[in-house]
């Protein structure tokens, strides 16, 4: 494929909010996670939150919208000048020429169950009765009507891995030249549907989560919203590049992996076909790493098969928590971090290492170039994408 | 108006109430039948026991589909496919957020794993073996304008044939009143990028503005067109079943449609 110039992108998380405050809990293997405090009844298990949300209601324009994960889209969007590039490109190329496609697995349901809680009457509090609350749309609908965007806008829901398909769809717009640039991402709350649903499961840890490690015992669910403006190279020349990816389907089972990471892999290869590259051009994979006892163990034995051994895996939950349907946007960033400060990310809280594990892992934060990157997204349903990043001077 | 994409569609299917599959509904458009009894979807890509536990979306979504993949001759496990749905499983969400708000921790697994808005795309890749791309999207009331635009560009940029399916179910609950979704309805179609004998050539561009009328100009159809966002692209699927020359207009975001040239059928 054409590779795609990133010209900005943002991440919030409980690592804090914008690349900055990431690159230092980065650069200090420090975890955001936190003993859960979130919600009425919580659950005895870590959490990644981020802080501030209850006291930052949305600007009055956007009443109809105002939930939490509105309220940390609206947070994300704020960090690194990221709306004043968005503007910048609708000056461009104007309204229609920008697309919003964004992920999410949960949306605004928080907002649907606090309605329940509250119900009067057999009906949803008045302050809470608006559709546009009530709809898993809600999000690229909220963020196309705060950025005055009127290209195609969509919210894929393909669970954990779908704030990395829209850039696939993004790629698919541009290069057909339905649109100029896309702002693509996603945004995922901290709920009950999701912190009782996985604990329903029995997938939730009561300590914090430890990817790859022999004895870890489940996932810590995060929140975080991420951003990027993708444009054509020729925009922004000295940008970070998104060279390539890779969607599939397992067709296995709705919530445990194929057994042998057949979707993982075919993931994997498409992503590398589109980018022209080999499995030996790799210096980094961001691995989806969640901590659950499958997905690790077939991620772990993809890597060991098919990577040399001074390539770099790590998966980042340890730190900002499985943000769900936010985790492809936020590990897509991560990665851009990884290459911008040359940087390996610590695979943290993995004191025994799985032996499924090979020497690619990074168990401590290595200093070295990263030019080439991919990152792992993986979902239930066995909805499988795999983004590939390249730094602009390996290109040139 | 954007660069037209020039696609074939090969294969159809819908359900709606009292109206099972594609060929009733031809005879509905044609005004040689009405809608009948109102039946459960027949959703038979599904095994059997797969059929008696899937949740209503599920079942609704893969009857369409199935009708559009035989239709369309191919094999469902090679089709990319893309699910679309404005609210997706609204009985499960009203379920999941009365549990919440009362029994939290007695929330049911299973009912959690299919509240997932992937799940019609989950069973469905299951139970066709299909390993190719699967997405579930959604757009509010643009829903059906929205996972056709990304549909349609999936098949012209990956040059293969694509697989799309527009679900809704009607509103349960507190929810219900929000989402104003009174029916069921879902529809299908096999998009290709290549000409075939007997298939219809669609062109579909991009229009600035949102003029997209309301129902179609079948009276019986009218009340379901607008029982949910799913069934906002009936006038596109009326246009199909007629197989005259036509142009349709559905919206896909705000303030932008998609205008579709439809050839006649050869």
């Amino acid at each position: 494929m054409p590779p795609l110039a990133i010209r900005a992108f943002t991440a919030t998380s409980a690592l804090g909010r914008g690349v900055d405050a990431h690159a230092a809990a980065l650069a200090a293997s420090q975890t955001g996670l936190r003993r859960n405090d979130f919600s009425s009844a919580p659950l005895d298990c870590w959490i990644g939150r981020v802080d501030g949300l209850e006291n930052e209601p949305l600007p009055d324009d956007f009443t109809s919208w105002d939930c939490r994960n509105n309220r940390l889209a609206w947070a994300g969007l704020a960090q690194d000048n990221f709306m004043d590039a968005v503007r910048t490109a609708r000056e461009t190329y104007g309204a229609s020429r920008v697309a919003v496609l964004l992920g999410t697995s949960t949306s605004s349901i928080g907002a649907t169950e606090e309605g329940y809680r509250r119900k009067e009457d057999g009906r949803l509090p008045r302050d809470m009765a608006f559709a546009n609350l009530h709809t898993p749309h809600s999000l690229a609908g909220f963020v196309a009507t705060a950025m005055e965007l009127e290209g195609p806008c969509i919210t894929v829901a393909t669970a954990c891995s779908s704030s990395a398909k829209v850039f696939a769809t993004a790629e698919r717009l541009i290069r057909l030249g339905l649109v100029d640039a896309a702002v693509v991402g996603g945004v995922d709350t901290l709920c009950d549907s999701v912190l009782f649903g996985f604990n329903s499961l029995e997938l939730v840890s009561p300590e914090p989560c430890r990817p790859f490690d022999a004895a870890r015992r489940g996932i810590s669910i995060g929140e975080a919203a991420g951003f990027a403006l993708l444009e054509r190279i020729e925009a922004a020349p000295d940008a970070p590049r998104f060279v390539g990816y890779g969607e599939s389907s397992d067709a296995h089972h709705m919530s445990t992996p194929h057994p042998e990471g057949l979707g993982a892999e075919l993931a994997l290869n498409d992503a590398l076909a589109r980018a022209g590259l080999s499995p030996t051009d790799i210096d980094y994979i961001n691995l989806h790493g969640t901590a659950s006892l499958k997905n690790d163990e077939v991620e772990a034995a993809l890597v060991t098969r098919r990577f040399r051994e001074s390539t770099r895996a790590s998966s980042t939950k340890g730190f900002t928590g499985h943000t769900l349907g936010a985790a492809g946007i936020l590990e897509a960033v991560i990665t851009l971090l990884a290459m911008r400060d040359s940087q390996v990310p610590a695979n943290i809280h993995a004191d025994t290492p799985d032996p499924q594990c090979g020497p690619q892992m990074a168990w401590t934060r290595e200093q070295r170039p990263v030019r080439v990157a991919l990152s792992n997204s993986f979902g239930f349903g066995g909805n499988n994408a795999c983004l590939a990043f390249a730094a602009a001077e390996r290109l040139a | 108006m954007s660069a037209a994409l020039t696609l074939w569609v090969k294969g159809m299917g819908l359900w709606a109430p009292g109206i099972a599959d594609w060929s009733q509904f031809c005879d509905v458009v044609r005004g040689n039948a009405t809608p009948g009894e109102v039946t459960r979807p027949l959703a038979d890509a599904l095994p059997p026991n797969e059929r008696r536990r899937a949740p209503e979306s599920v079942l609704l979504a893969a009857a369409a589909a199935g009708q559009a993949v035989t239709m369309s001759g191919r094999s469902a496990a090679d089709l990319p496919c893309v699910f679309v749905s404005g609210h997706g499983d609204q009985t499960i969400t009203d379920y999941m957020c009365e549990t919440l708000a009362t029994a939290p921790t007695e929330l049911s697994p299973i009912r959690f794993h299919n509240s997932v808005h992937n799940a019609p795309a989950g069973y469905w890749t299951i139970a066709t073996h299909c390993h190719a791309a699967s997405s579930a999207v959604s757009a509010a009331d643009f829903s059906f304008g929205a996972g056709l635009l990304e549909a349609a560009t999936l098949a012209v940029a990956d040059d293969r044939d694509v697989l799309f399916v527009a679900y809704d179910i009607a509103g349960t609950g507190l929810l219900g009143e929000m989402t104003r979704s009174t029916g069921a309805f879902a529809a299908s179609l096999v998009l290709s990028p290549h000409e075939e004998p007997g298939a219809i050539r669609v062109d579909v561009s991009l229009v600035a503005g949102n003029i997209a009328a309301g129902p179609g100009d079948v009276s019986v159809l009218a009340p379901i067109a607008r029982s949910n966002p799913s069934a906002l692209g009936l006038p596109l699927m009326e246009a199909l079943a007629r197989g005259a020359p036509q142009a349709v207009r559905i919206a896909a975001a705000g303030n932008l449609d998609l205008h579709v040239d439809m050839e006649s059928l050869r």
